[in-house]
């Protein structure tokens, strides 16, 4: 039994004498392979975990609360901060939401924009998930090779929107910039090697002796567990669960472009694993038909409502109601009608769904984050039993959780 | 005299009003529109008693009694083939009617449909935890608890999930503030040097856009300057305005048009 006083403080990482030899092991909040600030509370018998409790909250800014007393388009940077890792996909679903509230059609190159953005994101979010999960297996190569591909990427948002991280790059009714004269080639020539390097890394990784003894049959996850928890994204998918957002309930141009959906009924480490290298594919092909379709759009790049969406700079510069209405919207934010939407987007992560319950004023009166990460954290308490300490970390990599995400 | 400032909602309040805009409202469409819809909506009134249905946005909406909220979804997973509930919260109606709503957003893969349950309890009474038809309320249902104080009946593992365990008060209630309240202030300086420092530490300062204009420590008075620390809540001293180049300062010098060298013609 332990005697906590000052100078020997309760230690809550060991417990000394317990009657059924088990041990509680505390891993987190600041362990490298929790992928933030995830705890775990691990009760083991020997090595073999026998209960786990996430605990979270470690990341929790309260964003509903700040949308609360937030106008909308003030809102838009504080979104970047969710899945941090691919921040456009979160100020798309954002923008979406708002907009199907207002109901607002979005010119058809903002459209373009926005898809090759959220593809890019997706390629930026699997690249890093790939490298830290290997980082984390002990693959430092595949560390490596992939930061060096995601760096690429990162630049050339950066030359979209000035931003590596938190991008805000898209507008409640739009997007705020055209592509910069040299993108469309960049981007052709990252598609153009993407191959290769997916390549490299399913030689380093595929037929690996460590990897499959880390990946395959370890976190198996049931198509009634996934169901069950609210998996979404690759977690539903590898589960047998054919189900992509993009593809049902499509929005922007997706119902235009070609692409399928990997699915496998494994439900392993291994099948996520091979569903991530296969959706890069995927939004390559994807990106390649989206870089043809920019060519035949016309040069509005937000919709017009001047209800709710300040017009192009030119107006505000010239034109004198222009100039009033901007100044309308910025001062006190657009009023979006009485009503409630939830919409929901096929983020890298999984489902991303924002419910906004507006009440005609400048601030949202509800809104609720549904973010993928948060559920994908919570299977944890079912999926760790049973299995071993070094599985842990492998099983945490391949759900992809991303604290921004799960505490908001 | 002070302006009133509303105690049951705290929220931030919009500086400017306009007391003759009438707000528009987002369309509602009869169920009877959407075939799908409208046989789900007549399977659920066979069995329950329901307040209200329409679609809006795509997405039908069916109001029911709180008491039913178990046997409701019950019957959308089992019968009607809506296998997964994608979203779970509360909304704060305390203030005009004294009443949470709660709502289930349902998804039916089957059917490519969205469906939101909808149901009012008061602050006082609890709901049935829906956990033992999807796993994912678990943890969906400890953060309405934690956001808003919402009783819940049978849930396995009821405790506070993003908020400290010993928490007090609910943050997403429209009467906790945005900067947190006076027991959040003190929390941290309780929990980690005891309640005995608080003469000493003070309050947390929990406004990160707070200007203190006696903090002589953490704001720059420009123009104006003092000593780092210096206490000058009884008046300061005078600041005498000298620019370092007007004693001229070695290897400082103003700009002279005469002496600098002027490149006409930049090849970029």
């Amino acid at each position: 039994m332990q005697q906590p006083n000052r100078l020997r403080p309760f230690f809550e990482n060991i417990t000394f004498d317990r009657d059924d030899n088990e041990l509680i092991l505390n891993f987190g909040p600041q362990h490298p392979s929790a992928h933030g600030q995830l705890r775990l509370m691990l009760h083991l018998q020997q090595e073999q975990i026998t209960k786990a409790h996430p605990d979270i909250g470690y990341l929790h800014r309260g964003m509903e609360k700040m949308a609360e007393n937030m106008i909308y388009n003030e809102f838009m940077p504080t979104t970047d901060r969710m899945d941090y890792i691919a921040s456009s996909s979160n100020n798309y679903g954002f923008a979406l939401a708002v907009e199907r509230l207002i109901g607002l059609e979005v010119p058809r190159r903002a459209k373009v924009i926005r898809m090759m953005l959220l593809e890019t994101n997706r390629l930026m979010s699997h690249l890093f998930w790939l490298a830290t999960t290997a980082l984390d297996i002990g693959a430092m190569t595949v560390f490596l090779f992939a930061f060096r591909e995601r760096e690429y990427l990162m630049d050339l948002i950066e030359d979209y929107c000035g931003a590596r991280l938190t991008h805000a790059a898209i507008r409640i009714g739009g997007v705020p910039l055209d592509l910069p004269d040299n993108f469309i080639d960049d981007l052709r020539k990252f598609l153009d090697k993407l191959p290769e390097n997916i390549k490299d890394y399913e030689d380093l990784l595929d037929t690996n002796r460590i990897w499959k003894m880390r990946m395959e049959n370890v976190g198996v996850i049931s198509k009634e567990m996934a169901l069950s928890w609210g998996c979404s994204g690759i977690m539903l998918r590898a589960s047998g669960v054919e189900w992509d957002i993009r593809k049902e309930e499509p929005y922007e141009l997706y119902d235009e472009v070609e692409f399928s959906v990997p699915v496998s009924d494994k439900g392993d480490n291994y099948a996520r694993y091979k569903l991530y290298m296969a959706e890069m594919r995927e939004s390559a092909k994807i990106l390649y038909q989206v870089i043809d379709m920019y060519e035949g759009t016309g040069p509005e790049l937000m919709a017009h409502a001047p209800q709710y969406i300040s017009a192009p700079k030119i107006d505000i510069m010239t034109q004198n109601y222009s100039l009033m209405q901007h100044f309308v919207l910025v001062t006190q934010g657009m009023r979006p009608p009485v009503g409630e939407v939830y919409v929901a987007t096929e983020s890298p992560k999984g489902e991303l769904g924002y419910y906004i319950n507006s009440q005609g004023g400048a601030y949202p009166y509800r809104l609720k984050l549904r973010a993928p990460s948060f559920w994908h954290t919570g299977i944890l308490t079912d999926l760790l039993p049973g299995h071993y300490i070094p599985d842990v970390v492998s099983i945490i990599g391949t759900t992809n959780i991303v604290f921004g995400e799960v505490d908001r | 005299m002070r302006a009133y400032t509303p105690k049951d909602d705290v929220q931030k309040k919009p500086y400017y009003t306009d007391r003759y805009w009438v707000a528009p409202q987002v369309a509602k469409s009869d169920v009877s529109e959407d075939a799908v819809f409208a046989a789900d909506l007549e399977a659920i009134k066979a069995k329950f008693e329901v307040l209200d249905a329409y679609i809006q946005v795509e997405q039908m909406v069916v109001v029911i009694h709180a008491a039913d909220n178990f046997s409701v979804l019950e019957m959308l997973k089992n019968e009607l083939e809506y296998t997964q509930l994608s979203e779970l919260s509360a909304i704060d109606w305390l203030a005009q009617e004294g009443k949470f709503e709660i709502f289930y957003q349902m998804l039916s893969m089957s059917k490519r449909k969205r469906l939101r349950v909808k149901c009012k309890i008061g602050e006082k009474e609890s709901i049935q935890s829906v956990e033992k038809l999807f796993r994912s309320a678990d943890w969906s249902e400890r953060e309405m608890y934690d956001m808003f104080g919402v009783v819940i009946n049978n849930h396995p593992f009821m405790k506070r999930i993003l908020m400290p365990d010993d928490w007090e008060g609910f943050p997403l209630r429209k009467t906790y503030p945005l900067q947190g309240d006076e027991f959040a202030q003190w929390y941290e300086v309780d929990k980690i040097f005891g309640k005995e420092a608080r003469e000493i530490i003070g309050p947390e300062n929990r406004d990160p856009a707070r200007v203190d204009r006696y903090d002589t420590e953490r704001f720059a008075r420009l123009g104006h300057e003092v000593p780092r620390g210096a206490d000058i809540s009884q008046g300061e001293p005078d600041t005498p305005l000298v620019y370092q180049e007007e004693g001229g300062v070695f290897m400082i010098d103003k700009f002279d048009a005469e002496k600098s060298v002027v490149i006409s013609d930049r090849d970029r």
